[in-house]
């Protein structure tokens, strides 16, 4: 029994050397403000926010701040229970997530913080798509077409009379809500037969080996995946925001011409919270001011610099609730008129 | 016998004679296990060198002791190691004593009866129930219930449940090959049922309790899919200093890697994964040399 004892005792000293020793060096000085900051939700947003957590460790090292990917969805179960301060999310609240929170006797100050678009891609060897249309789109991925829509050339007749492999988001993530919004006009009605996966490296990794392949996912997996992939115009036939096909990018995403295919991304705070949390108060203004500079970072595109300010006396004011709860739909909605 | 059967023989009789057939088939079993055998080996070879290819480059000690970045030349695992290293000590601290009693008293104590075979019958299922499942329990019973947060201790006890089968059953076959001829000799010298189970037994059955033991840890701290679902975060960029406090774990930190976009972060994931696989064998180790060194103790 002895040797247990002693294996024991090695085990636990590991253990308590990993903690108290040789540990990293914590910047000393700077701020004195202490506290915590938890966060969780889109998977989509996390990249930002991890970006602005490290950064604001630099700053404030006393400060915790957590990060957790639970989905929009899950965040927001979170966010109800008061488990945490910020929820991020891949689209605005819903009516039901937001009557849980009145329920739950909280306030949130809604914070747009950057801009996504979805890419719409095929393989490189496609040399025959020169650009979807929004009504092309609709009829491929309807959940009408399941089974009936099953070779190119009934897209457009001279298209190769060969089968088309659709791959597409899973149907627990936020990208897929947005795309069937957008494109089918409905939330989360789309067909079924196609590959779906949560993680979009799986579907890169189809649509890059395979030459009948049409696939949607986040912008920033096309832009890291560029000599795999060939990205196609889409033409959603209204002139106001940009006549003919246009390709996803950061300016016509920015500008607003990528349509309907580009999102805003959020992070909603508890308002309860920030009264009493100085540091989640001082986490959300570092957030807002270093957007510009850290959406980019993380792949994502900024909001025009107006747009931040909006989102800053928006927050300095403390202005609860949500201004998308009113909209039928958030497709193509330019955020410097709502916030105004 | 009726002239049917005597055929029946007869026939039987001339296969077995003809040894060439059986030699063949002999011959022909070998070669198959052979190539079962190496279809495992091969396989596991092939993952490996592809993780060693691709991770052990970017494997150094400000990887090791670096914290979460959004740069993947720059994110360390120092946080996630240290997470699994205090799941993996309160998760055998819970789960040893609770599970090897367990053990113990089904094995030695417990009369056969209906109610025992439930229990059995019982147990034996659990160790099959799918680790998410278990997740949920925790997440409702340990997270809510008893209000312990994503903590460490919300973890550990969650993977205890996880694991508790695995050593129940594990102490009870270590038990069941201690001879029965030492508890009588122990019994016939005087010694009650505890002196007997405290001196013979258990220092008996002790290297194979804990070589279950050890590897059902191992198995524990691979676990991502439980700790997932009662939220384990992602990004934590300071280590546990109590047992309340949140955490994150190898297997989550790989998790999140290898869904970035960014190709380096692959590259972070495979070196995360090489750390985890010298985790799991130095415990594996650890294991095989308990029951080397306890094996040439025990004299009957």
């Amino acid at each position: 029994m002895k040797k247990i004892i002693f294996s024991g005792a090695v085990v636990f000293s590991v253990f308590a050397a990993s903690f108290l020793g040789c540990g990293p060096k914590r910047d000393s000085g700077g701020s004195k403000l202490s506290g915590a900051v938890k966060i969780d939700g889109s998977s989509t947003v996390y990249p930002i926010t991890e970006a602005t957590a490290e950064e604001f460790r630099i700053e404030y090292p006393s400060v915790k701040v957590t990060i957790g990917v639970s989905g929009t969805g899950g965040g927001f179960k979170k966010f109800v229970r008061s488990e945490i301060d910020i929820a991020e999310a891949s689209r605005p609240i819903k009516k039901s997530e937001d009557s849980a929170v009145a329920a739950a006797k909280i306030e949130y100050l809604e914070l747009p913080i950057a801009y996504d678009g979805l890419a719409v891609v095929v393989n490189p060897q496609n040399t025959w798509v020169d650009y979807l249309t929004v009504e092309e789109l609709k009829k491929i991925w309807e959940p009408e077409a399941q089974g009936k829509i099953v070779k190119w050339n009934q897209i457009r007749p001279n298209w190769p009379n060969e089968e088309i492999h659709l791959f597409g988001a899973g149907h627990e993530s936020g990208t897929f809500d947005y795309f069937t919004e957008a494109i089918v006009g409905i939330t989360k009605a789309s067909r079924g037969d196609y590959t779906a996966s949560e993680d979009d490296n799986v579907l890169v990794q189809g649509i890059s080996t395979d030459k009948f392949a049409l696939g949607y996912f986040g912008l920033a997996y096309y832009t890291e995946n560029k000599d795999k992939l060939r990205p196609i115009p889409i033409d959603d036939k209204i002139d106001e925001n940009g006549k003919g096909p246009i390709l996803a990018s950061d300016e016509t995403v920015m500008n607003g011409t990528y349509q309907p295919l580009s999102r805003p991304l959020f992070i909603y705070v508890n308002k309860n919270n920030t009264d009493s949390n100085p540091s989640l108060d001082s986490f959300v203004t570092f957030y807002i001011d270093n957007a510009n500079v850290l959406v980019p970072d993380a792949k994502y595109i900024p909001l025009s610099k107006e747009v931040y300010e909006l989102v800053k006396k928006r927050f300095k004011e403390k202005k609860t609730g949500s201004v998308f709860l009113g909209k039928e739909s958030t497709v193509g909605v330019k955020l410097e008129e709502i916030l105004k | 016998m009726g002239k049917k059967g005597k055929s029946k023989i007869k026939k039987r009789l001339k296969y077995f004679s003809n040894t060439r057939v059986y030699e063949y088939q002999d011959q022909a079993f070998k070669y198959f296990g052979l190539f079962c055998t190496l279809i495992g080996v091969v396989v596991l070879m092939l993952l490996l060198g592809d993780v060693l290819y691709r991770g052990l480059s970017r494997l150094d000690w400000d990887f090791i002791m670096g914290l979460p970045s959004r740069r993947a030349a720059r994110a360390g695992i120092f946080t996630a190691w240290v997470g699994t290293l205090w799941i993996m000590v309160l998760t055998a601290v819970i789960a040893f004593p609770i599970g090897i009693s367990a053990g113990l008293y089904l094995e030695e104590y417990n009369k056969r009866s209906r109610l025992s075979n439930i229990i059995e019958i019982n147990i034996a299922n659990l160790a099959g129930v799918p680790s998410i499942i278990y997740g949920l329990l925790g997440l409702e019973l340990f997270a809510r219930a008893l209000r312990l947060g994503e903590s460490v201790l919300t973890g550990a006890l969650t993977l205890s449940l996880l694991i508790l089968p695995i050593i129940i059953v594990s102490t009870r076959e270590a038990l069941k090959a201690v001879p029965y001829s030492i508890r009588e000799g122990s019994y016939a010298l005087g010694a009650s049922k505890w002196q007997t189970i405290w001196f013979q037994v258990l220092p008996a059955g002790v290297s194979g309790i804990f070589t279950g033991v050890i590897l059902s840890l191992s198995r524990a701290i691979g676990e991502t899919a439980p700790l997932i679902v009662i939220g384990a975060l992602t990004f934590v960029p300071f280590v546990p200093e109590g047992v309340l406090d949140s955490f994150t774990v190898l297997p989550i930190q790989i998790f999140n890697w290898v869904s970035r976009p960014q190709k380096e972060f692959s590259e972070n994931a495979a070196a995360a994964i090489i750390i985890l696989l010298s985790i799991t064998f130095i415990m594996n180790g650890i294991a095989v040399y308990i029951r080397h060194k306890w094996q040439k103790k025990v004299k009957w």
